[in-house]
């Protein structure tokens, strides 16, 4: 059976406020699906419900077809979740936090060290292993926190802003990580669309606590996104910053955004310049761009269907 | 199985947390001082009456109930309030884990945590006790032993409801020490020495048997004295009423914090 999530009619009152609004979501099947939205919007509350942090106060959260409130250790059996930014207990070393939730989670005594280990390589965080997380900073915390969701081989993975509290080359590694988890589900909610936009296939987008659209990336800026062409540029080496500046300078260029080392993203005018035209004049300046990739729009998508901020 | 792991990884917390040295620091004041002054000036009524339980009434009766109480407010005051406060219950409640499960594990490790405390005071009080009367333990301290423990988990109990209640572990910790010190003893005083009734309702009324089982006999169910136009009433618990009131007390608060901590939101 193919992991998935389902919200029911989900809502979510705080005394005459509603969070969240009889929201219908069905995903289904092992892709990554960002979930968008201004602050207060609905994503945090929405994943909290899946996770049973909090209840909805009425309709359901499904995962793998199993009702969270009704049976949460069935429905989480095979997901992990990143909600906020959570704290390990101070005293603890992260290997033993993530020792912890292996023998919660009913991960075989053999394979307990193994998957730590790998976990801590993946974030960059075997060195800590056996240092006191009370003494690490927010982003090496939340690099254990991810490290927590890759140990029990979960179908679903819900991940709410994941790259909070790291910086550029932590956010970018996390990035990775979630690009490598290719056979699962994850549910990902960021305020970064160049994040949503370079791992994840779908989008769900919310406002005021209603789901707008859920569609695929390229549907919904399709349908949406206005007319600038945006493009992502692949390089074979890690582009220097004089690379970057001339980029922005191009006629027609309208932003220039550096996705990760090696990729940005370019957005311009087509009336001004072509796709062709853009790529030859960046393969011109030497600096091993390799590979042009047409990009949705979804800043565009999400600003034309989200109009405030609040 | 899950509720011995999280009892296992809980424990381990307050075994290198702070307040566990602070409260064998607190033990160790207590016991030192008491140890010091019998030493220094041999007191005829603790250790020249030739009875050991006047000893054991003094030193251990006269502290281990305020022992018990901080142990149980010091490890079971943020227990529940603290994984809210610090955001640990991010960490560990979306999990395939039942919250009763997280609950009784941590109940269980606040349990072992203060029964280490309460032990520990109870070894320098046994000590002192053998080194002024070497013939052995008098029952009636092993009895006031087991009704201090007995007390630790309805204290407990008690102060997990609290922590369920509450989302900051400072006003948790505060709200219990000062309910099981001076709330309880001060409405207790009032209704039973002004409006003769007695205090069945009071977790620290039934906690007196700690105390009144080192008294031989066993201290009057009830004594009034008469003053003026008033009489004054005093009331001991007997042992049964006593266990009776610290066994619901475990019960009714176990299953109140639970419920509260069961329905409690994680809300920023």
């Amino acid at each position: 059976m193919a992991p998935s999530l389902e919200a029911v009619k989900m809502t979510k009152k705080y005394g005459s406020f509603t969070a969240v609004n009889d929201l219908n979501l069905k995903i289904e099947g092992t892709k990554c699906v960002g979930f968008l939205g201004p602050n207060g919007a609905g994503k945090t509350t929405t994943m909290k419900m899946f996770t049973g942090l909090i209840r909805a106060t009425s309709g359901n959260a499904l995962i793998n077809g199993v009702d969270v409130e009704h049976d949460k250790k069935a429905a989480l059996a095979s997901c992990a979740t990143l909600i906020e930014t959570p704290e390990m207990y101070p005293s603890l070393t992260p290997k033993e936090a993530l020792t912890m939730l292996c023998e919660i989670r009913g991960v075989p005594k053999a394979e307990r060290n193994k998957r730590i280990d790998d976990a801590l390589a993946q974030v960059k965080m075997q060195e800590w292993e056996k240092k006191k997380v009370g003494s690490f900073s927010k982003g090496m915390k939340q690099r254990v926190n991810v490290a927590s969701t890759l140990l029990s081989d979960p179908e679903v993975i819900i991940l709410d802003e994941p790259s909070t509290g790291l910086d550029p080359r932590g956010m970018s590694e996390v990035r990775e990580i979630v690009r490598s988890l290719g056979n699962r589900l994850v549910f990902m909610s960021s305020h970064l669309l160049a994040e949503v936009q370079e791992v994840c296939q779908e989008v769900a987008l919310i406002d005021h606590g209603k789901l707008l659209v859920y569609d695929t990336i390229e549907n919904v800026t399709s349908r949406f996104a206005g007319s600038m062409g945006v493009v992502q540029i692949g390089f074979a080496r890690a582009l220097d910053l004089q690379v970057g500046t001339a980029i922005s300078k191009i006629e027609g260029v309208t932003s220039f955004s550096r996705l990760n080392d090696k990729r940005v993203m370019v957005k311009f005018d087509p009336k001004v310049l072509t796709q062709e035209k853009l790529f030859e004049t960046i393969a011109n300046m030497k600096a091993g761009a390799q590979s042009l990739e047409a990009s949705a729009g979804l800043e565009d998508a999400y600003l034309s269907l989200v109009k405030e901020t609040l | 199985m899950q509720i011995a792991v999280i009892t296992k990884y809980n424990f381990l917390n307050y075994f290198r947390a702070r307040r566990f040295y602070v409260m064998l620091v607190i033990v160790a004041l207590i016991s030192g001082l008491f140890t010091f002054v019998v030493a220094y000036l041999q007191p005829r009524s603790i250790v020249g009456t030739g009875d050991p339980l006047n000893f054991y009434r003094s030193g251990w009766g006269g502290f281990v109930n305020f022992v018990v109480v901080l142990s149980a407010a010091f490890f079971g005051g943020d227990a529940i309030s603290g994984e809210f406060q610090n955001r640990t219950g991010y960490f560990l409640v979306p999990n395939p884990i039942r919250r009763s499960a997280i609950y009784v594990g941590k109940w269980l490790a606040a349990l072992a945590a203060s029964t280490i405390i309460v032990m520990i005071f109870s070894l320098i009080m046994i000590a002192n006790g053998l080194y002024y009367y070497p013939g052995g333990l008098p029952s009636q301290f092993v009895e006031s032993l087991g009704f201090a423990w007995i007390y630790l988990v309805a204290a407990l109990s008690l102060t997990f409801a609290f922590s369920s209640l509450f989302k900051s572990s400072a006003i948790s910790i505060l709200m219990s020490v000062i309910l099981l010190l001076f709330v309880f003893n001060f409405v207790d005083l009032i209704v039973s020495a002004l409006a003769g009734y007695e205090p069945w309702y009071s977790i620290v009324y039934g906690a007196g048997i700690v105390s009144n089982v080192l008294t031989v006999p066993f201290p009057d169910h009830v004594s009034v004295i008469p003053a003026g136009r008033f009489n004054i009433s005093t009331f001991n618990a007997t042992i049964p009423e006593g266990l009776g009131i610290l066994a619901a007390y475990f019960v009714v608060m176990a299953l109140l914090g639970l419920w509260l901590f069961q329905r409690k939101e994680f809300t920023s």
